[in-house]
C-alpha cells in the first residue's frame, strides 16, 4: 500500500495576492462613503431611517423618494464611475508601462468634450425629442477618438509600439480639442452649459443614468480584472512578454478596448473627471505594491469610494449650488496624493 | 535528431543585412556558444530562435517548424535569459521567477500548487530563496542575472537561449552564473545556445563554437578548433596567445601591441 504524504502548504514569501485585509478596508472605504453620501444632504435623513428603508420597512414617503430616487442612485453612479475611472487609469498605466498614462490618454476625454459639445450646441434638446443625446454623443465621440488614435498609432512603423499610440492619441486628442474649441467659441450662448459638462458632475434622474451605464462598466472592470495577470507579465516589456509565450499587442488591444468602452460610458454620463485615474492607482501601489492582481481589484473599490466623497463634498460646501466635480477631484486629490507620496516609497511608482 | 537546426537563416534589419544564409545544427543536450566580433549577429540568431527577430529560411525545433509553432507553444520549448533582461522596479523575485510558470497557464489562468513548487524549486536550486520577498531593484548583477535565469527555469522549456550570460558581472559572478547553467544543463539535460563575447569563458563551457562574423558562420567546432592564434588574428584582426593547461580549456589573452616603443 503506498502512503502518501500531504506536504505542507508552500508558502513562498514575495508573491502579490490581495490579502483579506486590504480587500475588507476596501469594502469597508467603500461602504462608508456610500452610507455618507446617502445621510449627507439639505433634506435630514437618520441612519435610522436609511437601514430602515434598506431593509424594507416602511418609511415618510417624503424621505423615500429622497433616498431611493435621488440620493442612493447618485451614489451608485459615482461608485461605478469612479471604480470604472481608477481601474481604466491603472489599465492604461499597465498596457503602456507609464506611470502617467490616464484614461484620457488616448484622447477619450478630447472626444467626448466634442461630442458633448455638437450635441449641446447643435444637437435637439432634451425635451424636445425624449432623449438626452448628450451622453450618447459624448460616447460616440470618446470611442471614436480612441479608435482614430489605435488605428493611425498601429500604421505607424519604426517606432516603439506604445510610444506609436500614445503620439497618435495626442494628435488626435489635439485635434479633437481644436475643434471643440472652435464650436465652443463660435456658440456663446451656450458656453457655460459647455463648461459645465466639461467640468464634470454626477446628474441621474433616478436610475436611468444607473442603468445606462451599468452594463459598459461592468463588462469593462470584468474584463480588466479577469487581464490583471497578464498586466503584470507586460511589465517586463514586449519582447520578454513574447518570449514567454505571450501577444503582449494583443493583450494591449483587448484591454485599451475595454477600458475605452467604461471610460466612454463613465465621460457621457459624468464628464470628463480629471485625477480619478492617476490618484488613485497610484495611491493603491504606493501603499500595496504595483502587482496589478492588487492594484487592480483595489483600484474599483478606492476609486469608488473616492468620487462618491468627492461628490458628497461637490454638493454639499457650497450648497445650495453644487460645485463641479472635476474641481473637487483635483483639489481634495492633489494634496492627498503629495502627502502620500511624501510618506512612501516614490520608488514603488 | 537535432533539437534545433536552422536552414539558410538570413536577418535583414532595414537595408543590414545581420544574419547572412546561417546552417546551424545543435544536438539535443549539447552546449553550443556563437562567438564573433561586434555586430556579427550572435544575438539577432538568438532573437530569431526566440521568434523575436524576423527571419528567412527556417528554423526547425525538434519536429517542427519554429513559424508553425503557436506564442505559448514556442515558450514550453525555448525559454530565453536576454542581454539585459528588463527587471521591473517593485516586482518581488518570486514574482519574476513566477511569470515563466505563464506558457503554461491557460490565457486568464492562475498558479496552482504545481507552479508554487516548481518556483520554490527553483528558488531553492539558484540560492535565491533568502531573496524571494525583495524587490528586484535591491539585487546586486549576480543577483539580478540569477533571477533572470530563475524566470527562464520556470518555463521547464528544454531549449535555453543565454545572452551574454556574464556580461556586466565580476570575474566571481561570472564563474558562478555559467557553473550554474552547466550545472542545470546536465541535470535536466538541457540544450544550451549561448551568445557570448569573452572567449575564453566560452570555450570553457561549450562543446562547440560557432564562430560568426559579419552574420556569416565561418568556422563551427570543438573550441580547441576554434580559439587558435591564427583564427582569431584571421578573423578579429587581433593579436593574442592561446595558452593551454591541463585540459582545462584555452585561455585567450590579449598580446600588447608594442610598436610605439
Amino acid at each position: 500500500m503506498t502512503v502518501r504524504v500531504a506536504s505542507a502548504p508552500l508558502r513562498i514569501p514575495g508573491l502579490p495576492r490581495l490579502g483579506w485585509l486590504s480587500a475588507v478596508v476596501g469594502v469597508v472605504a467603500l461602504l462608508a462613503a456610500a452610507l455618507l453620501g446617502v445621510l449627507v444632504g439639505p433634506a435630514h435623513i437618520s441612519p435610522g431611517t436609511v437601514l430602515q428603508a434598506l431593509i424594507g420597512g416602511s418609511i415618510d414617503p417624503g424621505q423615500a423618494t429622497i433616498l431611493w430616487q435621488l440620493r442612493l442612485p447618485r451614489v451608485v453612479l459615482g461608485a461605478l464611475v469612479g471604480g470604472m475611472l481608477a481601474t481604466a487609469g491603472a489599465a492604461y498605466q499597465g498596457v503602456f508601462r507609464n506611470p502617467l498614462a490616464d484614461p484620457y490618454l488616448l484622447g477619450a476625454a478630447a472626444g467626448a468634450n466634442l461630442g458633448a459639445t455638437l450635441a449641446i450646441a447643435y444637437g435637439p434638446g432634451a425635451s424636445a425629442i425624449g432623449v438626452n443625446v448628450v451622453p450618447i454623443a459624448a460616447f460616440a465621440g470618446a470611442a471614436s477618438a480612441v479608435g482614430a488614435a489605435y488605428v493611425l498609432g498601429r500604421t505607424v512603423t519604426g517606432v516603439r509600439n506604445t510610444t506609436a499610440l500614445i503620439l497618435a492619441g495626442i494628435a488626435v486628442a489635439t485635434f479633437f480639442n481644436a475643434v471643440q474649441t472652435f464650436v465652443q467659441q463660435s456658440q456663446t450662448e451656450t458656453i457655460r452649459q459647455v463648461y459645465s459638462w466639461i467640468l464634470g458632475r454626477l446628474v441621474t434622474a433616478g436610475w436611468d443614468g444607473v442603468f445606462l451605464v451599468l452594463p459598459y462598466i461592468a463588462i469593462s472592470i470584468a474584463v480588466i480584472v479577469l487581464h490583471r495577470r497578464l498586466l503584470d507579465v507586460l511589465s517586463v516589456g514586449d519582447d520578454e512578454a513574447t518570449s514567454l509565450g505571450i501577444s503582449a499587442r494583443r493583450i494591449r488591444l483587448v484591454v485599451v478596448i475595454a477600458a475605452t468602452l467604461g471610460t466612454a460610458a463613465a465621460v457621457a454620463i459624468a464628464g470628463t473627471i480629471a485625477f480619478v485615474g492617476i490618484i488613485i492607482p497610484h495611491t493603491v501601489r504606493l501603499l500595496t505594491g504595483r502587482s496589478y492582481r492588487v492594484v487592480i481589484p483595489l483600484s474599483v473599490l478606492f476609486g469608488g469610494a473616492f468620487l462618491v466623497l468627492a461628490d458628497t463634498a461637490a454638493r454639499t460646501v457650497v450648497a445650495p449650488a453644487e460645485l463641479s466635480i472635476g474641481v473637487l477631484t483635483a483639489f481634495i486629490g492633489a494634496p492627498f496624493f503629495i502627502v502620500v507620496m511624501r510618506s512612501t516609497r516614490a520608488a514603488e511608482l | 535528431m537535432s533539437a534545433i537546426a536552422l536552414r539558410e537563416v538570413s536577418i535583414r534589419y532595414g537595408l543590414v543585412d545581420a544574419v547572412k544564409h546561417v546552417d546551424l545544427d545543435v544536438a539535443a543536450g549539447e552546449w553550443l556558444t556563437l562567438v564573433g566580433p561586434n555586430g556579427a549577429g550572435k544575438s539577432s540568431i538568438l532573437r530569431a530562435i526566440a521568434r523575436l527577430a524576423r527571419f528567412t529560411g527556417q528554423i526547425t525545433i525538434g519536429a517542427d517548424q519554429a513559424g508553425a509553432l503557436r506564442g505559448v507553444e514556442l515558450a514550453r520549448r525555448v525559454a530565453m535569459v536576454p542581454q539585459a533582461p528588463h527587471m521591473p522596479a517593485g516586482m518581488t523575485v518570486s514574482h519574476y521567477v513566477m511569470l515563466g510558470r505563464g506558457p503554461h497557464l491557460g490565457y486568464l489562468g492562475r498558479e496552482g500548487r504545481g507552479d508554487m513548487a516548481i518556483v520554490a524549486g527553483i528558488l531553492d536550486r539558484l540560492s535565491l530563496h533568502g531573496f524571494a520577498g525583495r524587490t528586484l531593484d535591491q539585487l546586486s548583477g549576480g543577483e539580478r542575472q540569477r533571477a533572470a535565469i530563475g524566470r527562464a527555469l520556470a518555463q521547464e522549456a528544454p531549449i535555453l537561449l543565454v545572452d551574454e550570460p556574464t556580461s556586466s558581472l565580476d570575474v566571481a559572478r561570472q564563474q558562478e552564473v555559467l557553473e550554474l547553467i552547466d550545472e542545470i544543463r546536465h541535470a535536466r539535460g538541457l540544450t544550451v545556445i549561448a551568445a557570448m563575447h569573452d572567449l575564453t569563458l566560452a570555450g570553457q563551457y561549450a562543446d562547440r563554437l560557432a564562430l560568426l562574423v559579419e552574420g556569416e558562420v565561418v568556422m563551427v567546432g570543438p573550441p580547441r578548433d576554434v580559439l587558435t592564434e591564427a583564427t582569431i588574428a584571421a578573423q578579429y584582426g587581433a593579436q593574442v596567445r592561446i595558452i593551454e593547461h591541463d585540459g582545462d580549456g584555452r585561455a585567450v589573452v590579449p598580446v600588447r601591441r608594442r610598436s610605439r616603443a
